[in-house]
């Protein structure tokens, strides 16, 4: 507990005296690469010792032409301090009401397929299931799974392009490779706001290199003075004419969860 | 069960402002494909009407939970497939690393697809469905630790569930009718003999491991032929059972045994094999499942009959990865000594955000005079259900 306190307190204080701005990343004398890396991993430092977060979650399913489906859902998030591993996170779905209750849990993994359980509230079954295919469409969205999954420097690698306005904004062009071996994407090319390091757009280039999806985040809001989110994400998928709207409310930080909230065993008594 | 709980059910509305009302109405038509192998059973046409709501309420700090939900299922045709059961009734509470739940509620052991072998806490409602997975609720008080170690389960059984089975008029039964209503027990506290049951398990990287053992009144009953009709008896039984499951990228394997006493001579049986998985086919959304798994039963005539005593069975499955999460299931059961054969195919969908429409059909192949196989060879069938969530 200590260990783990002490831990936190000593990543929070690294965090702000290592934080650089978009003029020391770009005047270092290092390859357009690295700049891409560097910018990320400020990125991910920014948004560090969060600890464990709840949000509401409302998608909104559209096809090509208009009709709308509403799938509703419940994420709770444990970030792992290692960045060898990703975040612990148990999704719960309540919307559309034939699987209510029906609930995720995940351990996200660097390179490797994630850890995943599924619970089935009908049959008061977990089962693990296989994961190798992150690409495959979340809950049949327009976001894969990799869209969703926690966010880690080392799942990519990068290149600075340019620095471009995006909106009132100013960004960083930074194009990314996914190192997954099985990632539905050959390239992402994101826009990132040179003030706080905020991902702003993301558009997705499959797997013939065409251009696939365009993700924009939405509306940000600033929470415990400190870690930025987007209170929508658009996926516009531009293949299929499909479009998914993702809307986050109700946003609560540092409640409580721990570890052992996070396992199988839990899985039979979520709400 | 004969406890007069309909009562009760004039309780719901009065608790419905508190907490949240879920669950879903549906409609039932079953079309039999043959004309019926036993004088008495009526219609090819069977149309039935199901309602479970779901009612809970979480207290402020979410440390209790109450879950009420009732099952209710009108059949037009068989009289004894009308009925009412508490799927869950409990109270849930939660501290640290414990919990505690007492209640009729549902418990699922296992791993395996084909065949639920070591799921054994609950009564199966083999009226609703031949499959295995309905269940009654099972009246329990469950103590849960879920610690570093793993979980550990403990379960106290206090009331034992008979079966029900098919009414003269009723498909999907064996040709001698089961007087379920009085069954034989080897046990002087009847359906009050206490079961208990204890079960552990925990990740271990990429094995998922359990272990179980179950003492009290056997699920499953044998049958005993009293004045001319068969009587269900129920007996004590010791079963120990272990699971396993091992996940990598694409691959699922999976293991069950049991190894049981009290019914003829102490016995072992095992369901196991694998489940493979095509992702992206042919460059869509679509994701195929190929499993295969076989069962094996070493029980002896003094004991209640399996259907999976050494049987081999393939299936794939077809996700759509659709906004509708449409899926669909086919199956081959095929039994390696009597060679008898069956198939299963099930497919559900969305419509819009509330209804939901699913097609289940089974297709039972000749069999062995004498077979449980044989009393269900005209009863190939298709069900569609309709059903609206609320």
């Amino acid at each position: 507990m200590n260990k783990f306190y002490l831990a936190f307190l000593f990543s929070a204080l690294s965090v702000s005296s290592y934080a650089r701005t978009a003029e020391e990343i770009l005047k270092k004398n290092i390859s357009d690469e690295q700049k891409g890396r560097e910018i990320y991993i400020e990125l991910d430092e920014r948004d560090l010792g969060f600890g464990d977060m709840e949000v509401n979650v409302s998608m909104v399913l559209r096809n090509a032409q208009g009709q709308e489906i509403v799938k509703k859902q419940k994420n709770k998030v444990l970030e792992i301090e290692d960045s060898s591993v990703g975040d612990k996170s148990l999704i719960v779905f309540n919307e559309p009401r034939d699987v209510k209750g029906t609930a995720f849990l995940t351990f996200s993994k660097i390179l490797e397929a994630d850890d995943q359980w599924l619970y089935l509230p009908a049959l008061k079954r977990v089962k693990r299931i296989a994961s190798r295919n992150k690409s495959g469409p979340f809950v049949g969205s327009e976001f894969a799974y990799e869209d969703m999954s926690s966010q880690e420097v080392d799942k990519y690698t990068y290149k600075y392009i340019k620095n471009e306005k995006c909106g009132n904004m100013e960004c960083f062009v930074v194009e990314r490779f996914p190192a997954y071996q099985y990632s539905g994407y050959t390239k992402q090319v994101t826009w990132v706001d040179t003030k706080e390091f905020r991902p702003i757009k993301i558009d997705f280039y499959d797997r013939k290199s065409e251009l696939l999806k365009t993700m924009e985040f939405l509306d940000y809001k600033q929470y415990l003075g400190r870690y930025w989110r987007a209170d929508k994400f658009t996926m516009v998928n531009h293949q299929n004419g499909k479009s998914t709207e993702i809307l986050w409310s109700n946003y609560k930080f540092r409640v409580g969860l721990k570890d052992n909230y996070f396992t199988k065993g839990n899985l039979k008594r979520v709400k | 069960m004969r406890i007069p709980y309909l009562w009760l059910l004039i309780l719901l509305p009065v608790k419905l402002f508190a907490g949240e009302l879920t669950g879903y109405v549906a409609l039932d038509n079953r079309l039999f494909f043959e004309e019926p192998q036993f004088d008495e059973q009526r219609s090819n046409n069977a149309v039935s009407f199901v309602v479970e709501p779901e009612y809970y309420h979480v207290s402020k700090d979410e440390k209790d939970t109450i879950t009420f939900r009732p099952f209710v299922r009108y059949d037009y045709y068989d009289s004894h497939r009308t009925h009412v059961d508490f799927r869950q009734f409990d109270w849930l509470h939660v501290g640290g690393d414990w919990e505690l739940r007492a209640g009729f509620s549902k418990v699922f052991w296992g791993v395996a697809e084909s065949n639920h072998l070591i799921d054994i806490i609950n009564q199966t409602d083999v009226i609703e469905d031949i499959d295995g997975e309905d269940k009654f609720g099972q009246p329990m008080v469950q103590y849960a630790m879920l610690k570093d170690w793993g979980t550990l389960r403990l379960y106290y059984l206090p009331y034992f569930r008979e079966r029900i089975f098919a009414s003269q008029d009723g498909r999907l039964r064996s040709g001698q009718l089961v007087e379920y209503n009085d069954p034989i027990y080897d046990n002087g506290a009847k359906e009050w003999h206490p079961s208990f049951a204890a079960r552990y398990e925990n990740v271990l990287g990429d094995w998922d491991v359990g272990i179980g053992h179950f003492s009290g009144v056997g699920r499953d009953p044998r049958f005993q032929i009293v004045s001319n009709v068969y009587v269900p008896v129920y007996d004590v039984i010791e079963q120990s059972s272990v699971d396993l499951q091992l996940t990598t990228d694409s691959w699922l394997w999976k293991f069950e045994a049991i190894g049981r006493s009290g019914q003829g001579d102490r016995f072992y049986a095992t369901v196991f094999g694998g489940e493979y998985t095509l992702y992206s086919l042919f460059e869509s959304d679509l994701d195929l499942g190929l499993i295969s798994e076989y069962s094996y039963d070493g029980r002896d005539e003094n004991t209640p009959a399996t259907v999976l005593d050494n049987d081999i069975f393939f299936g794939s499955r077809l996700t759509f990865n659709y906004s509708s999460d449409t899926e669909m299931l086919a199956g081959i059961f095929f039994d390696d000594q009597t060679q008898a054969t069956s198939y299963a195919f099930e497919m559900s969908t969305r419509y819009g955000n509330r209804w939901k429409l699913e097609l289940d059909v089974r297709i039972y192949g000749d069999a062995e005079v004498g077979t449980i196989e044989a009393g269900l060879e005209k009863d190939s069938h298709a069900q569609l259900r309709i059903a609206r969530y609320f």
